[in-house]
């Protein structure tokens, strides 16, 4: 079969685990992991007559995001109750929101690897709660751990406008990195603080016809890896079996698959989509939410600079390179600590460079953000124009970095303490490369020569120099008063 | 003696245990007496705790002696609907299901109830789940009409109902969600109040109809009913349905309770009156004649939309049911099946064996009510008749302070005459299902006796928030009558 013309088509579902101090509608604090039903109360495991309290913070960390994906807010919101019996679900209903979300309609940009933008679209932001887990490990008997039954949970749907792999992973990631940066999640994918859910089918063109094919929903992928793979799987597959079957969307067909990690692909779960009659309606032990200009303006008060829009501006601004800015910006602290170095007035080539050439690394082996070696913004910034001006060397630079994050002192302290500064006084130093010449007829000559062993001798003079200020004259200096004497 | 103790009002009893002329032990010892007495006949109670209440009775006598002060129950036998969690003894809702639930937490009317040196003899039974308005159908006993043994005590409070006039408690708690506290105060000639929605924390309370629930009390006389609400009214943040203080002010229900109200305007609603029986239609008449003679006003009005309230009652507090109830699924507590096959097996046997057929029925109509393609049609255009039902009641109350209707069409029906006709069950909450739509205050009082000795209950409904003038209202009517001092007599 010749190769046949075909977009990739993209939406995807997420769910976020909110940091919140307590779960979503008791007062239980909000831990990971913990021996099976060690953190639940009658609340959260849905005891006879218990009732929910929503958790306020929560809300507004559910704003939050949805003020940094642009959507518009609510003024009315409910709760309503999502019914399905599983082991996991204590109450045999999920406190979701149905069809008034607390947020619509907002987009999130993500970077391309072509360094350009592109805005994905949202359609909703909503709250639930976390249901437990059930293990089948215990022979003829299921366990069921509700530990998680309650966590906050924020859905994020997106609109299908994501055309690769690729570009799945990167939406993945920018969320990531957005919640991060508001402070609403940790995000942490190995504690399934995120969970992806794609929606992925193909529009393919053969001899001028526009075929779609049935759409596949992945359940449950949690790392960035199964997220991209997983697509591209679908994509390979989906062109296979439409080379086979000639199969295209239609109502009903849509399937859902499981992500087998280890053989990387996609496992059928389930054929048809099943007629779920999940019997919505308003839940009545729960007030509804209603919005306030006030409280919106508090939220808002909240937000920070958005991390694509921080990188952009590094770019610009800056003339950082992609890389670097990406590299910067992957964490709030250090896009901060690098920003208020530079402008602290330091430039930000050099800034960029400390933090990723010294300071990512010793921050790596603290097992810290590179911001919170103790080293202030201001010294940060002092260390970079003192190695700009040529006042200490490359090498010493890299010292006195790893000198401030031990000692907590200034840079100009350590360089004087360690006689790292360089000595770049030209009258000082004319007098020694006087000395060194006067000292040094033979190679004097060699250097003025002209000749095949001007460079060497050069450079033995200039070593001299060097060897006589114990290193701290400034080696750019010394050339310079070399070139005059020898011309 | 121990008549006269029994007698005695709560607050009568509580004044008496203060000053230490009567002590709580005393009170403890003289109901459980009663009960021993009458309870094998009556089965007012699913449980009872003599120990643990003669204890508490003990604990609370010690602090009178030393002079410490006391709640404003203090020493007072109190009794407890058997859907409200205790962190002693089951809470069994009536339910084989919940059989042998232990609750690990109170109720917030209990805390409230232990704060106030009340001392709990026992839990009352109920319809399963709070199902039903004659107590048959309990799922753990029968129980009975103290001035009747042949006929039912009403429901599903009737087990609090029967206990409180078969003076096996001074006072006790019950829960209204179409009725279930003034229906059976009604049949038992007692007084049940059912306070504004939101008035009383439902914390604790298990839920059958979340939007209609509400708990309230059942007492001998109105000054009692004044003392129990000073008690267990006020804001409660485990309930966000719970009406915050400020919104809605706590007072003290018993202040001012023997004044009056100056230039009473009542509403009465005749075409709705007209179906009840004859002798609750004289009483009616006469009740007003009392309130006549004291200067109050009576109008006429309509209310289109109170026939209504018992279709759109039986799918919102069915649909809420479904979804409450989804939760005793043999799991996680409560009745398990033995030997599933799977895990549909544990839910689908767990519930059909513990669930009794009038839950059974209302969890299916429910569910159906709920189900794609239903819900418009029924859920939602119920909630439209809701909205029109309050809006009946909030043209009514421009014009008057309150509404007089019967409790129940009929006295206490027979045992057995309803039970195999739903329908007919359904329609004996036909006056008290508005107030809980509506979610509106609704007081029921004793007013007069039929032909076969069975007491009459009046029923008076006010604006949302004004107990304190509904229970003033009552009072009025008390105070000029001698019906809540009859007492039946037992032919054991």
């Amino acid at each position: 079969m010749s190769e046949l013309e075909y977009k990739i088509v993209v939406g995807l579902e997420i769910h976020v685990h909110l940091a919140t101090r307590t779960k979503m509608f008791c007062g239980c604090e909000l831990v990971y992991g913990g021996e099976a039903n060690s953190r639940v109360c009658p609340v959260c495991i849905g005891m006879p007559g218990v009732l929910p309290v929503m958790n306020k913070q929560a809300y507004e960390f559910a704003l939050l995001t949805a003020l940094a994906l642009n959507c518009k807010i609510s003024d009315f919101t409910k709760w309503d109750r999502k019914s399905y019996y599983y082991p996991d679900l204590p109450k045999n209903y999920q406190i979701s929101q149905y069809d008034l979300p607390l947020a619509e309609a907002g987009y999130i940009e993500i970077p391309l690897e072509t360094g350009q933008t592109k805005k994905i679209r949202i359609i909703r932001v909503h709250l639930e709660e976390d249901a437990g887990k059930n293990t089948h490990t215990l022979g003829n008997f299921s366990a069921v751990d509700l530990n998680r039954a309650g966590t906050p949970l924020l859905e994020i749907v997106t609109e299908p406008d994501m055309n690769s792999p690729a570009e799945v992973r990167a939406l993945a990631v920018e969320l990531q990195r957005i919640v991060r940066y508001l402070g609403v999640s940790n995000a942490d994918m190995q504690k399934g603080h995120m969970r992806f859910e794609p929606n992925i089918n193909l529009q393919i063109t053969k001899a001028g016809t526009e075929y779609k094919t049935p759409i596949v929903e992945v359940k449950n992928l949690n790392s960035f890896r199964a997220v991209e793979k997983s697509v591209a799987f679908e994509v390979r597959r989906q062109l296979d079996e439409f080379a086979e079957t000639g199969r295209t969307m239609a109502s009903g067909n849509k399937s859902t698959r499981g992500w087998d990690d280890e053989n990387e692909v996609t496992v059928l779960q389930r054929e048809k989509e099943e007629a779920h009659d999940y019997r919505y309606f308003p839940d009545p032990d729960l007030v509804p939410v209603e919005m306030t200009d006030e409280w919106l303006t508090r939220i808002k008060s909240r937000l920070c600079e958005l991390p694509i829009e921080m990188q952009k501006r590094f770019i610009t601004e800056y003339s950082l390179s992609d890389y670097d800015a990406g590299v910067l910006t992957a964490e709030r602290k250090t896009a901060e600590f690098f920003d208020a170095a530079v402008k602290a007035g330091a430039d930000a080539k050099r800034v960029c460079n400390l933090l990723t050439q010294t300071g990512m690394k010793l921050a790596n082996e603290a097992g810290c953000n590179v911001a919170d070696l103790g080293i202030s913004a201001e010294n940060l910034a002092k260390l970079a124009k003192m190695a700009g001006a040529g006042d200490i060397s490359a090498t010493a630079s890299a010292t006195i970095f790893e000198e401030m994050a031990k000692t907590k002192k200034a840079p100009d302290v350590i360089a004087a303490e360690l006689n790292l500064l360089q000595k770049s006084d030209a009258g000082e130093l004319e007098s020694v490369v006087d000395e060194v010449l006067a000292a040094n007829p033979d190679a004097v000559a060699d250097a003025a020569s002209g000749g095949k062993k001007t460079k060497k001798a050069r450079g033995f003079l200039l070593g001299r120099v060097m060897q006589k200020t114990k290193g701290q004259a400034n080696p750019k200096v010394v050339s310079q008063i070399l070139d005059k004497k020898l011309s | 003696m121990a008549d006269e103790l029994l007698n005695l009002t709560c607050k009568q009893l509580r004044d008496k245990i203060t000053a230490g002329t009567v002590t709580s032990v005393t009170a403890v010892e003289a109901v459980f007496a009663q009960i021993e007495a009458l309870d094998d006949k009556v089965g007012a109670y699913i449980s009872t705790y003599k120990d643990r209440a003669l204890e508490a009775a003990q604990t609370i006598d010690r602090k009178i002696a030393t002079g410490k002060s006391t709640g404003p129950l203090a020493g007072v036998p109190v009794a407890i609907k058997d859907n409200m969690c205790t962190d002693f003894g089951e809470t069994t809702c009536g339910s084989k299901i919940l059989e042998n639930f232990q609750a690990p937490y109170n109720a917030h009317v209990i805390e409230k109830l232990r704060a106030a040196d009340a001392v709990l003899i026992g839990k009352t039974n109920l319809d399963e789940f709070a199902m039903g308005s004659s107590t048959e159908n309990s799922a753990l006993k029968q129980t009975l009409n103290p001035w009747d043994l042949g006929s039912v005590p009403g429901g599903s409070s009737g087990g609090s109902a029967a206990a409180v006039a078969a003076r096996m408690c001074f006072a006790a708690l019950g829960s209204d969600t179409g009725g279930s506290i003034r229906q059976p105060a009604g049949f038992c000639g007692v007084v049940g109040l059912k306070p504004t929605y939101g008035r009383v924390s439902r914390f604790g309370l298990v839920a059958y109809g979340s939007s209609l629930d509400q708990i309230g009390p059942v007492t001998g006389n109105v000054t009692d009913a004044a003392l129990m609400m000073n008690v267990i009214a006020g804001h409660d943040k485990r309930d966000s349905t719970s009406v915050s203080n400020d919104m809605a002010p706590v007072c003290n229900y018993l202040e001012k309770l023997n004044e009056d109200v100056k230039g009473l305007k009542i509403a009465i609603v005749p075409e709705f009156n007209a179906g009840a029986d004859q002798n609750v239609q004289n009483a009616l008449t006469s009740a007003l004649d009392v309130y006549k003679n004291l200067g109050a006003q009576i109008i006429e009005v309509k209310m289109p939309h109170l026939d209504y309230a018992i279709a759109a009652y039986y799918l919102i507090a069915t649909a809420e049911a479904s979804s409450n109830l989804a939760r005793y699924d043999g799991v996680h507590y409560g009745h398990r099946t033995e030997n599933p096959a799977d895990y549909v097996e544990v839910y689908s046997k767990s519930r059909a064996e513990g669930f009794g057929a009038e839950v059974k029925r209302r969890i299916t109509l429910g569910t159906y009510a709920l189900s794609s393609g239903y819900y418009d049609a029924y859920y939602l255009k119920a909630l439209k008749v809701r909205n029109l039902i309050r809006t009946d009641f909030t043209k009514t109350f421009k014009e008057a302070d309150c509404i007089i209707m019967p409790t129940s069409p009929t006295t206490a029906f027979k045992l057995g005459e309803k039970i195999e006709d739903p329908l007919q069950m359904y329609l004996a909450d036909i006056y008290t299902i508005a107030a809980n739509l509506a979610g509106l205050p609704a007081i029921s009082i004793p007013c007069g006796l039929d032909k076969a000795n069975l007491p009459i209950g009046l029923q008076i409904l006010s604006p949302a928030f004004t107990e304190k003038k509904l229970l003033r209202i009552a009072r009025m009517f008390e105070g000029k009558t001698d019906y809540h001092n009859k007492k039946p007599v037992f032919q054991l």
